[in-house]
């Protein structure tokens, strides 16, 4: 059934490069498994990951598709969705003008595992891999810097480790961490992302180990994806209110994954109730909004449907057309592409910035 | 429009589907139970392959807590974002207020009381000659 | 400032637990001088907290604590002719079920009579015990024979998403009786204010009533709450409002490719938020320049969603109107008068 159903349009769009800060390459733990001590293996196949979640397999809330992906993103030859090199680049990283695409693993990554240690000796092997397997096997593939978040000091030592290391783009977080990101046992993360030089992700997902929204446990899958709009808002607030940004000015923080139509009204918000408030805040030397506009990029993915495509645009311009960068989410259902994704009025500038050079003055790519 | 010879009847037996290619236009012809219909493979939302997206039941409901599951295999999920459309139709179940689709007035064979919106996947006529499948496009 | 204003959200206090004393049954009364309990105050507005009490609504005594200095604020300097009471005291935060319904009751009873029966120009809402479903229909049963009583008011953070449906009895008896179900800032602090966590802040702990709104109308919205009470109205109260337009074009688009998965959702959200919530303005999260607030306005796509409040005595404002500039004329009246009346259908109602 793989008569070829996309011609790359003609024209303009052509000339358009395309920088991608969201794929999800598939590593298997098996790849990892030459990465890690015999300890960790062992460990692995005995107990297992723990995620502070109950389910051995699948996902507290089931996905509405296999895996999550595109029901067409399964290679021919077997595996996983976006676990086959070349199948990938069939369908995707050949099939438009991609110059880079910035690989976030989601699993497997020992991210949030209950267990520190084998969290950090996950996050070696999850780096080393990307390198070996994927980067070294395609350039464009840019890594991420895949950090046990939970231990600050453990994720300094590994952000040290990957520095100058120009094949990776960014520090990699997930949004539902065990404490709200502002907290102090994570800025050692900040820290050390600002001293290498790298911008710092976080991605949607991860488990916290609390209920998946501060009104308790939904029921479904589609309040678990609406509801990591409430979560990354939660963390943006953190990071402001607490001053991470005053003690780190270079710090520049990328959302994944989460939208961005939440951003401009939450700015509104912290400021309103900042004026109120300001005295709680002494550290804070300028408004929170200011913050969020200068420190905060965003990826387009999902992209928010208005009812009316004047008012998406609108929205667009309040985050800051400068500080909006394409992402595809290969493999996953929810995928954009990004020749139809963005709204069809975007002039040629302001679709060059989002597609592609917002993301390589951010990631310092040539 | 004309009529093209795009497959026979053996070529698709009930409950498959065959991508076909009329005048350069990508049609993906279903049979469902000896009835076929034909869709622009391209979903009408952000251009997803249709073909390449299930086919699975109708479910409605009237009241939380109820799954109404009718019609196996008479939708067709998009493989992306998993929009569905009535095979019969072309129209999708969702009824959003924007979006650029064409719409063709379609007689729905099996009566539905849905709201249904303006997103339809474009449909094309079939007949069926002497055991070969033509589609009007 | 239009007359005929209804103030959709004014808070009397409960001064002291003592001012409840001639309430609450004698069991109670005395097991709480006995146990030395000091009172159910919740820490969602502690009381020197700016945000709490403007600086200038204050006079000798707290502005909110007696029916006088309230209506003298709310009435004479605020301009309203209509005010409905929503009192936050932290009945919903009680762990003992029975404990929790004897404070209703007494809550509602105090403001019954010493609010309702001194100004008939105030109504309220039914403050009812959400740690037992069964004590809160009962609640709701009692007080709406008063026809003063004209919403059902719950906290935003409970122990559970309020779509779920073991709340809905809760839903039944509203629509039963009229009665628009009223969500309000307040935590049952079941659960931490974030869903990562305690925030260090309380600007953030306020701030984050907004995500609570959020995941609230997910879930009313995804579990088929309007679906099964067609004539339930929700009203989002001090929720903060312009997260709104964002949220709606999030969920509908998540609802178009998972539909299946809740097929009781028979049209978009955005559709249903506008047949079914109402929001009242105070606080309206956004800069003070008219032009971006009419954009904001715009991209709420209904004149209809809108209701007046002050949110008194809280500081969200400063002078003595509470209305975001910029507004037309028509829709201003709308927000003042026509929604609220559209809303709440009890308001219509002469009381005796």
């Amino acid at each position: 059934m793989n008569i070829e159903l996309r011609q790359p349009d003609v024209g303009q769009k052509t000339r358009l490069k395309v920088i991608d800060v969201d794929i999800h390459p598939k590593s298997a733990m098996e790849d990892l498994q030459p990465y890690l001590a015999k300890r960790w293996w062992d460990h692995y196949k005995t107990f297992g990951a723990r995620t502070r979640q109950g389910f051995l397999k699948g996902f507290p809330y089931p996905k509405s598709q296999p895996f999550a992906s595109r029901r067409d993103s399964w290679p021919p030859g077997g595996g996983l969705p976006a676990s086959d090199l070349n199948f990938m680049k069939q369908q995707y990283l050949d099939l438009y003008p991609i110059e880079y695409a910035i690989m976030n693993p989601l699993s497997p990554t020992g991210q949030g595992d209950q267990n520190d240690e084998f969290s950090a000796a996950m996050a070696v092997a999850a780096n080393e891999f990307q390198l070996d397997g994927w980067h070294e096997r395609d350039g464009r593939l840019l890594a991420s810097v895949v950090v046990p978040y939970e231990d600050g000091e453990a994720s300094r030592a590994e952000i040290r480790r990957r520095a100058g290391d120009k094949r990776f783009a960014h520090v990699l977080l997930k949004s539902r961490t065990n404490e709200l990101l502002g907290k102090r046992r994570y800025w050692p993360i900040y820290e050390a992302a600002v001293e290498a030089g790298l911008p710092v992700g976080i991605h949607v997902f991860g488990t916290s180990g609390r209920p998946a929204s501060n009104t308790g446990w939904p029921s479904f899958y589609i309040e678990d994806m609406t509801e990591h709009a409430s979560c990354c808002q939660a963390q943006v607030v953190s990071l402001i209110l607490e001053g991470v940004f005053e003690r780190y000015p270079d710090l520049k923080i990328v959302m994944v994954e989460a939208g961005f139509a939440w951003m401009p009204p939450l700015g509104w918000r912290m400021d309103k109730h900042w004026k109120t408030l300001k005295s709680e805040v002494p550290h804070l030397k300028r408004a929170p909004s200011e913050y969020l506009r200068e420190h905060f990029w965003v990826s387009t993915q999902p992209m928010e449907e208005a009812e009316e495509p004047d008012h998406l645009m609108e929205t667009m311009t309040w985050v800051g057309f400068d500080h909006i960068m394409f992402a595809s989410d290969y493999p996953h259902w929810d995928f954009d592409d990004p020749l139809l994704a963005l709204p069809p009025a975007l002039d040629q500038e302001r679709r060059s910035k989002v597609l592609s050079e917002n993301a390589r003055a951010l990631y310092r790519l040539d | 429009m004309a009529g093209h010879v795009v497959a026979s009847v053996d070529e698709i037996p009930p409950g498959t589907r065959k991508l076909v290619d009329v005048n350069g236009r990508a049609i993906v012809v279903f049979n469902l139970s000896g009835d076929f219909f034909a869709l622009n493979n391209r979903c009408p939302h952000r251009g997803g392959s249709l073909c390449d997206g299930i086919q699975t039941g109708l479910v409605e409901s009237k009241v939380p807590g109820e799954y109404c599951y009718s019609r196996p295999g008479e939708m067709v999920k998009c493989p992306w974002h998993g929009w569905e459309f009535d095979i019969r139709t072309g129209k999708s179940w969702c009824d959003p207020a924007r979006l650029r689709v064409r719409q063709y007035p379609v007689s729905v064979k099996s009566g539905t009381e849905l709201v249904e919106g303006p997103h339809v996947a474009e449909t094309f006529p079939v007949r069926v000659e002497n055991n070969y499948v033509v589609v009007e496009a | 400032m239009t007359t005929a204003a209804i103030d959709c959200d004014v808070h009397p206090q409960v001064p002291n637990l003592k001012a409840l004393a001639p309430y609450l049954e004698p069991y109670w009364r005395d097991s709480f001088t006995e146990r030395g309990i000091p009172g159910f105050e919740s820490n969602s507005y502690p009381p020197n907290v700016p945000l709490s009490v403007r600086a200038d609504f204050k006079g000798k005594d707290h502005p909110a604590t007696d029916v006088t200095r309230l209506s003298a604020q709310v009435f004479d300097r605020l301009k309203a002719e209509t005010a409905i009471c929503n009192c936050l005291y932290g009945v919903e935060l009680i762990f003992s079920e029975d404990m929790a319904l004897a404070v209703a009751r007494a809550v509602n009873d105090w403001i019954a009579k010493e609010w309702l029966d001194r100004d008939p120009r105030l109504r309220a809402s039914i403050v009812v015990p959400t740690q037992n479903v069964e004590f809160a229909v009962s609640e709701i049963e009692r007080c709406a024979q008063d026809k003063r009583f004209v919403q059902v008011v719950l906290l935003a953070m409970q122990e559970s998403p309020l779509g779920r449906r073991h709340w809905w009895p809760i839903f039944a008896a509203a629509e039963r009786h009229g009665l628009p179900i009223g969500i309000h800032p307040g935590s049952t602090y079941r659960h931490s204010l974030t869903s990562l966590g305690w925030p260090t802040f309380y600007l953030e702990d306020y701030v984050a009533y907004a995500q609570a709104f959020q995941s609230q109308l997910t879930s009313l919205i995804s579990e088929g709450a309007f679906a099964k009470f067609p004539g339930l109205k929700v009203v989002l109260i001090e929720s903060g409002v312009t997260w709104l337009p964002g949220f709606l074009w999030r969920i509908s688009k998540f609802w178009r490719g998972v539909r299946a998965e809740v097929p009781w959702v028979d049209r978009s959200p955005a559709e249903i938020v506008r047949d079914h919530v109402r929001l009242t303005i105070t606080p309206f999260d956004a800069p003070d320049d008219a032009d971006t607030i009419r954009r904001i306005i715009d991209q709420l796509r209904s004149d209809e969603l809108l209701l007046y409040a002050s949110d008194f005595p809280h500081w969200q404002f400063d002078g003595e109107s509470a209305m975001p500039p910029g507004l037309p004329e028509g829709l201003a009246r709308k927000i003042l008068v026509e929604n609220p009346l559209a809303t709440y259908p009890r308001l219509k109602e002469a009381v005796s």
